[in-house]
């Protein structure tokens, strides 16, 4: 039996389904569309039922994406999802409303079971609601009462799901959907229901009106001062986790990750498999792990504000500062998470929900300077921007890395202007939206956010990661025959003979690299780079950044054969500013420097982005636009600089 | 007397008494927005817009451009 999950928003609806499924949850997109359906198994007297949680909408019409798909699969029965029963999910405390919804359900004749959640609070509230006359109004549906944030009422929605029987039903209102296409129409039935519904006398008492403690923590929260001030130390906190803490568990990953791939290849045969395991598949699996801490990280935050409900008034004081810019207040999470990694920046844009706003969000995040890019920022602004303090207090390598973080602000916002009129719009876009009570947060619906975000990253995104990790690393590996000839000259030369061990090793593997595949296409693409003041060598170091931007660094180490010993970094910033063009000048000067530094502030250099944003658009249209246009910005920037600098 | 939703003072309770624009019409109703319903302001983002209003125990957010289309009067 398929049973379909629905509800209105901020009724709990998500907790009911962790309760009745647990962690036997699946995460995917309803077909066509990007929005996430929630699918889990439970088992009703030893027999198993798919339990599929559809978003929650206030209605049965649809003007948002998310009330589409409920449309959409509702009014085809033939619909792979249809259900053969529902379980609809109210919030007790405000019953009237939430029962429109589930009249209109109640009148479609499928099986239904009435869950009337959050019954603690109502009764906190003061309210009463008279549950008999409620089964007498709606006869064929089974009326049960839980508390799923503390995981009480699973056994009675049980009891309700095996009793569930079609049963032949006089309609609340009327059955008939499909001639209510116009507003009109559509107005006039919610009026009508609700009306109806409001006649019943459902509620014996009304809550004694205590809204106060609410109001007065929102007059705070959203105070015009202390609103934006609360925020931005709630940031601070999180972008300090994120960025110290995060690294412990990475550099763990990361470390792990190489002992596992030393390990495999001394026990596997040398040959081309045990290669393409031990070089190419265990480090693009370290290298989707790696990510693992920030999303996990990251996910935790948002889940605890969204919780305890700080997020909606996050949304609500950001609102009109976004607007400018074609976005609304949902963008704010997602572009400032992207300030850490656009990974869960770009997951976390799913609150959004008008589809515009959200493509928009998706494909400016990468333009906001991630942590990825600080590896490349310091080591260029270290090479190329002079010491010195400006009026004795203000470092200009710091002022430097200011610019380069505003640069990316104002170019994400400044592309979402542009988009805002590029873009078709799919739905109406309202921004009508309920501000739900303050709660202490539950762990466990925390840790059902964390643990599926970060299985849809893992499994999903993980999958293309691998394979481009895979392909960089042969291209990078693997080179022309060419190769082997090369490779003996250099043992023949007389500074090759008289190096130590380990140097001798970094001359290899710098002649390796150049002369590789990618070596090979650095050179090649050498008159395309040069106007922007690349060589060849920075060509290789950018082609294979494509993994992940702070790959730069260490191919560049590669290349100029510092090796890869604690100080590598001093070492490499030497070997640069030493380095020189035939023509005896200095290879890595300011215009080059500068250049770079704008190059990766636009370049889409991560394929895990690209990777995130094809699962989130579902197409490969985006992200493949996404890259394009990224770097058609970023080679007209980098020339402009480096001309105007040369 | 009319006047429109945006308008409203803070803590003023207020009845509906039309929705102008079709459009947002069914997607006010359906969060509860339906006409004889008292509502009332009852805080405000920075900058005036958006508006939190109180209807029936539950808090609803809008721009005020939507809030606009929600004709009022004195409770």
């Amino acid at each position: 039996m398929k049973i379909a999950l629905f509800g209105n928003p901020n009724t709990g609806k998500s907790s009911v389904f962790n309760m009745l499924t647990g962690l036997r949850q699946q995460v995917g997109n309803f077909p066509g569309v990007t929005v996430e359906k929630k699918k889990g198994k439970i088992e009703i007297q030893s027999e198993t039922h798919q339990l599929i949680d559809f978003p929650g909408t206030y209605s049965i019409f649809a003007r948002s994406l998310d009330e589409q798909v409920v449309r959409d699969v509702l009014s085809q029965p033939e619909h792979p999802d249809y259900p053969d029963a529902i379980i609809y999910v109210a919030d007790s405390s405000n019953l009237e409303r939430n029962l429109l919804f589930f009249s209109q359900l109640y009148d479609l004749g499928l099986p239904i079971v009435l869950v009337l959640n959050m019954w603690d609070r109502s009764l906190q509230k003061g309210l009463k609601i008279n549950l008999t006359l409620l089964e007498q109004t709606f006869p064929a549906a089974k009326v049960v009462t839980t508390n799923a944030r503390v995981s009480l009422g699973k056994e009675r929605i049980f009891k309700a799901l095996e009793s569930l029987q079609k049963i032949d039903r006089v309609a609340f209102f009327n059955a008939d959907f499909e001639s209510l296409q116009t507003n009109e129409a559509q107005t006039a039935n919610a009026d009508g229901r609700l009306e109806k519904i409001r006649a019943l006398g459902l509620i014996e008492q009304h809550s004694t009106p205590d809204s106060n403690r609410s109001t007065r923590l929102d007059q705070i929260l959203t105070h015009p001062i202390f609103g934006y001030l609360i925020f931005s130390f709630v940031l601070l906190v999180i972008f300090q986790f994120i960025f110290s803490f995060a690294s412990i568990p990475m550099d763990y990953i990361d470390g792990q990750f190489v002992r596992l791939s030393a390990w495999s290849s001394q026990l596997l045969p040398d040959g081309l498999l045990s290669r393409l395991i031990t070089q190419g598949l265990i480090p693009g699996i370290g290298g989707v792990l790696v990510f693992v801490p920030q999303i996990a990280i990251l996910f935790f935050f948002i889940a605890l504000l969204e919780e305890s409900g700080y997020l909606s008034r996050v949304v609500f004081i950001m609102d009109r500062l976004m607007r400018p810019f074609g976005l609304n207040g949902k963008s704010v999470v997602p572009l400032l998470s992207s300030v850490a990694c656009a990974i869960p920046g770009i997951m976390s844009a799913r609150t959004i929900a008008d589809w515009k706003e959200r493509l928009i969000t998706i494909l400016v995040a990468p333009f906001m300077s991630c942590s990825a890019r600080i590896p490349v920022y310091t080591l260029l602004i270290s090479l190329v921007i002079p010491k010195i303090y400006i009026g004795g207090v203000i470092s200009l390598q710091g002022l430097v890395l200011f610019g380069l973080y505003a640069l990316g602000i104002i170019f994400a916002l400044g592309t979402a202007v542009v988009l805002k009129l590029l873009v078709k719009s799919r739905t109406s876009g309202f921004h009508i939206m309920e501000l739900p009570d303050y709660k202490t947060p539950r762990l466990t619906n925390v840790g059902y956010t964390v643990f599926e975000k970060v299985k849809v990253f893992v499994f999903d995104a993980g999958k293309i990661i691998v394979a481009i990790s895979i392909l960089l690393w042969a291209l990078a590996t693997y080179g022309p025959s060419s190769r082997d000839e090369a490779l003996q000259s250099l043992h023949k030369t007389k500074a090759y003979k008289f190096a130590q061990i380990n140097e001798q090793q970094e001359m290899e593997n710098s002649l390796l690299l150049s002369h590789s595949y990618i070596g090979h296409f650095g050179k090649w693409m050498e008159p395309a780079i040069a106007p922007l003041g690349y060589d060849w060598k920075i060509g290789i170091a950018l082609l294979s950044s494509f993994a992940a931007r702070e790959v730069f660094v260490g191919s560049l180490a590669t290349i100029y054969a510092v090796g890869d010993n604690s100080n590598i970094e001093k070492r490499l910033v030497q070997k640069l500013k030493e380095e020189k063009n035939e023509n005896g000048e200095v290879i890595y000067s300011l215009a080059t420097g500068a250049s770079l530094l704008v190059f990766y502030v636009f370049a889409m250099q991560c394929m895990a982005t690209l990777a995130v944003v094809k699962r989130e658009t579902n197409s490969w249209k985006w992200p493949l636009l996404q890259l394009t246009f990224m770097g058609v910005v970023a080679y007209l920037s980098a020339f402009f600089v480096f001309q105007i600098l040369a | 007397m009319f006047q429109t939703l945006d308008a409203v003072s803070l803590n003023v309770l207020v009845e509906i008494a039309q929705i102008a624009n079709d459009n947002i019409a069914p997607k006010l109703s359906e969060m509860g927005l339906t006409k004889g319903q008292k509502i009332k302001a009852i805080f405000k983002a920075p900058f005036g817009d958006p508006i939190a209003f109180e209807i029936n125990g539950s808090v609803i957010s809008m721009r005020k451009e939507e809030a606009k289309q929600v004709e009022v009067q004195m409770a």
